[in-house]
């Protein structure tokens, strides 16, 4: 399931509810993104704001979704992705996989993430004592992304 | 065709979107791209290096060589920072 939203979500109830009633899952893995309250070079980030393009995301999001599936027997996946202004701290990203054994879990989880920070079309600007910034696009984001282009 | 900006592009294009009507030998994104640069400086100074720049045809990543035409949308962006 995907969902593209501007307001908080409750990540221990989204866990909970998570796959829940399914004999087959042996394992969940989630992984939670925060807004940090630094930049690389230590300025002080108040808060961000997240813009995106509605259709395409989730039009990504849904073809990223589908990729883990095919990679991995999943039983169940969930990417949650806040947009709008976010304080420091707040909740951003939420992905969770569920399959019947670990190692599926926790692979499919981390390429989730890998592909949905180069190919969802969000993009954050940063709002610092010294003014708002865009954020640069890491050249590790794009080879953490390109090392599951082998699978 | 409608054309889309995000992020500092926006900005720079001044404008979220547009409606296009570029004229009938402007069949793929490059030549939309040299086009467009041809009507606003601004696009032009933004547009001068396109391997910053991410394009998605019908919100699907494309080439610069990809065929565009009436009806189409037609995105451009910086690479992405979600996540």
């Amino acid at each position: 399931m995907i969902r593209v939203q501007a307001e908080d979500f409750d990540a221990g109830a989204e866990l909970a509810a998570f796959a829940s009633g399914n004999g087959r899952v042996g394992g969940v893995c989630m992984f939670l993104g925060l807004v940090r309250d630094y930049m690389g070079d230590g300025t002080e980030v108040s808060a961000m704001t997240l813009e995106h393009y509605p259709g395409m995301t989730e039009k990504q999001l849904a073809a990223i979704e589908t990729e883990a599936r095919r990679r991995w027997p999943l039983e169940d996946t969930l990417i949650i992705h806040r947009h709008g202004r976010l304080a420091a701290g707040d909740r951003i990203v939420l992905v969770a996989t569920a399959s019947a054994h670990r190692d599926a879990a926790f692979e499919s989880c981390r390429f989730l993430m890998d592909w949905l920070k180069t190919k969802a079309p969000f993009w954050k600007i940063e709002h610092t004592s010294a003014g708002d910034r865009w954020v640069e696009a890491k050249e590790a984001d794009e080879s953490q992304a390109a090392r599951w282009n082998k699978a | 065709m409608k054309v889309l900006y995000f992020a500092w592009l926006r900005t720079k294009a001044g404008v979220g979107e547009e409606e296009v009507a570029p004229p009938a030998e402007v069949t793929t994104v490059g030549a939309l791209v040299e086009w467009l640069k041809g009507r606003d400086p601004a696009l032009a100074e933004a547009f001068a290096d396109m391997r910053l720049i991410r394009v998605a045809v019908n919100q699907d990543y494309a080439g610069l060589d990809h065929c565009v035409g009436t009806g189409d949308e037609v995105a451009f962006f910086p690479p992405v920072t979600g996540g």
